[in-house]
């Protein structure tokens, strides 16, 4: 059983080395052939254009980090749910009611962030237009 | 070696059907780039390709041979070169590993003494592997962004981040909708589940049960992909390229490639959970028996329009080329009628007329639809998509325990 369960994935496992095997070598290929005639300004970050200006390590919305808070929340979620419809058959209305449950829970938890405007991209004051 | 090779037999042959797979999906990506072009020009009254090769049929090479010849920058200030050169390699890899664990059949066949299928593993939790996959493509993008050092990547990275993973919550939801019918995570069982007939003419798909959790499905599919209307990471009118804007070469094709895999992984997908995969959508009586010829049929009637566009044509070469295309045609619809390839075309055959029904619509929403703007993205995304595809879960899973208790 073990060696069987395993061995259903060494195809996936050549497979992969022919892709990676396809992707390094088109990026040898672009290195070794395309000609290479540097100037400082070519190797410059672009800016439409113009002379950068600073860089691009600057401070960004923190609304970035709260969508990446909350997709950890919800795909942890997600993950208990591909388990149960797997074997929600078995379980029947049992199983049903102990994930409505857990599902109202995190719902209410889904409902705060939203009343609380995390969802809200634009400030609400700046979306009268 | 050669000894190891002839005790070892399933190597070989996996290692022979993921080698064409991975042809045919270059091939595939290549041509989905020419499809894509040709289809929005005609929808725009344009002719799109035309010039190089009978109906343009030979541009992809010729884009291919373009950026192959094109200086491969690399800017002076990035910020880790490793990471600047990793990100298009991952993307690609990533996107072509993803499809390996489609299956294209139900038939087996004899290669090299040894029984296999149409696909390149089968593992009983498929649908686990492609949606993890695919999620990792978010670093390619992400990685490609930060790496860059200049501002307008960086934005179309945290851009793209934070749009493909909030639709990856809606994608994963709606699945779950198709899981609690299948009740199994192989792409083969969930396609097997869905044969049969209702009433004996409607087949069984998933998509007439869970409509809801279609439609979420493939928004979100969309939007994973980075296609218009979601297409903001590279929304040119104000990031110039997003992510990939400082990328040049064949560096810069990686991207696209890796994004054009994604729509075919995805309209894959979309036909193995809800339209029954490669079954046939004709009733399984006598009475259809006919619809058996259906590929040799349809690759005929191509052949037979090639054949009249080698008298249309004026181009010398054009001629000499579609008539060869048409020759080659002509010879797979006899082949075709082989008994053999007869019963193993049947699947591939509806697998892909349905998934190339999806990249019609792909390419058809992109002609259509304008951009949406950022904040109504994610509030599509978070406050449509994920709630319906949350309820479509507790209708369907409540339906599903009734019957079972």
């Amino acid at each position: 059983m073990n060696q069987n369960y395993l061995s259903s994935y060494v195809p996936i496992l050549i497979y992969f080395l022919l892709a990676m095997g396809v992707a390094g070598a088109i990026m040898l290929l672009s290195w070794l052939i395309g000609p290479r005639k540097p100037t400082p300004t070519k190797l410059s970050p672009y800016e439409c254009g113009m002379l950068p200006t600073g860089d691009a390590r600057e401070p960004f919305s923190v609304k970035f980090y709260l969508v990446a808070i909350l997709f950890i929340l919800f795909d942890v979620e997600a993950m208990f749910l591909i388990v149960w419809a797997v074997v929600l058959r078995q379980l029947g209305m049992y199983g049903f009611i102990i994930m409505s449950i857990f599902l109202f829970l995190l719902m209410v938890g889904f409902v705060y962030e939203w009343k609380k405007g995390v969802l809200d991209w634009a400030p609400r004051q700046s979306r009268r237009g | 070696m050669s000894e190891w090779i002839s005790r070892h037999p399933e190597l070989l042959v996996a290692g022979l059907k993921a080698g064409v797979l991975i042809f045919v999906l270059l091939t595939a990506v290549a041509y989905m780039v020419w499809f894509e072009r040709k289809l929005i020009a005609h929808i725009q009254s344009r002719w799109g390709p035309y010039r190089v090769g009978p109906h343009g049929l030979l541009q992809p090479l010729a884009d291919g041979l373009k950026f192959l010849f094109k200086e491969d920058i690399i800017l002076t200030n990035v910020t880790s070169r490793f990471v600047y050169l990793f990100a298009p390699f991952l993307s690609l890899a990533l996107a072509l590993l993803a499809v390996a664990v489609i299956p294209f059949g139900p038939e087996e066949f004899e290669l090299l003494g040894t029984r296999t299928g149409l696909y390149v593993a089968d593992i009983n939790v498929g649908l686990l592997f492609v949606l993890a996959v695919t999620s990792l493509g978010v670093y390619g993008v992400v990685l490609a962004g930060w790496s860059s050092n200049s501002k307008y990547p960086l934005l179309g990275g945290l851009r793209s981040a934070a749009q493909m993973i909030s639709y990856e919550l809606a994608l994963t939801f709606a699945v779950v909708g198709v899981l609690l019918l299948a009740g199994t995570l192989s792409l083969r069982e969930i396609v097997d589940g869905q044969s049969g007939t209702w009433a004996g003419f409607l087949p069984r798909w998933h998509v007439f049960p869970q409509f809801v959790a279609f439609v979420c499905f493939f928004v979100a599919g969309v939007a994973e992909t980075n296609r218009t209307p979601f297409d903001l990471p590279e929304a040119e009118s104000e990031l110039v390229a997003g992510f990939h804007t400082e990328y040049s070469s064949l560096k810069f094709a990686m991207f696209f490639m890796a994004e054009y895999a994604h729509i075919i992984t995805t309209s894959l997908l979309v036909t193995i959970l809800f339209f029954g995969g490669w079954l046939s959508p004709f009733p399984d009586t006598a009475a259809w028996n006919f619809t058996r010829f259906l590929p040799s049929v349809l690759t005929a009637v191509l052949a037979l329009l090639f054949f009249r566009d080698a008298f249309r044509l004026t181009n010398q070469y054009h001629r000499v080329l579609t008539f060869l295309i048409c020759m080659g045609l002509a010879g797979l619809a006899f082949l075709l009628l082989h008994p053999t390839a007869l019963v193993l075309a049947q699947g591939p055959f509806w697998l892909l007329a349905k998934t190339g029904m999806f990249l019609f619509v792909f390419v058809w929403t992109r002609a259509t639809l304008p951009r949406f703007r950022y904040d109504q993205l994610m509030a599509f995304g978070w406050k449509l998509l994920v709630p319906l595809a949350v309820l479509n879960v507790f209708v369907t899973s409540f339906v599903v325990a009734w019957r079972a208790d």
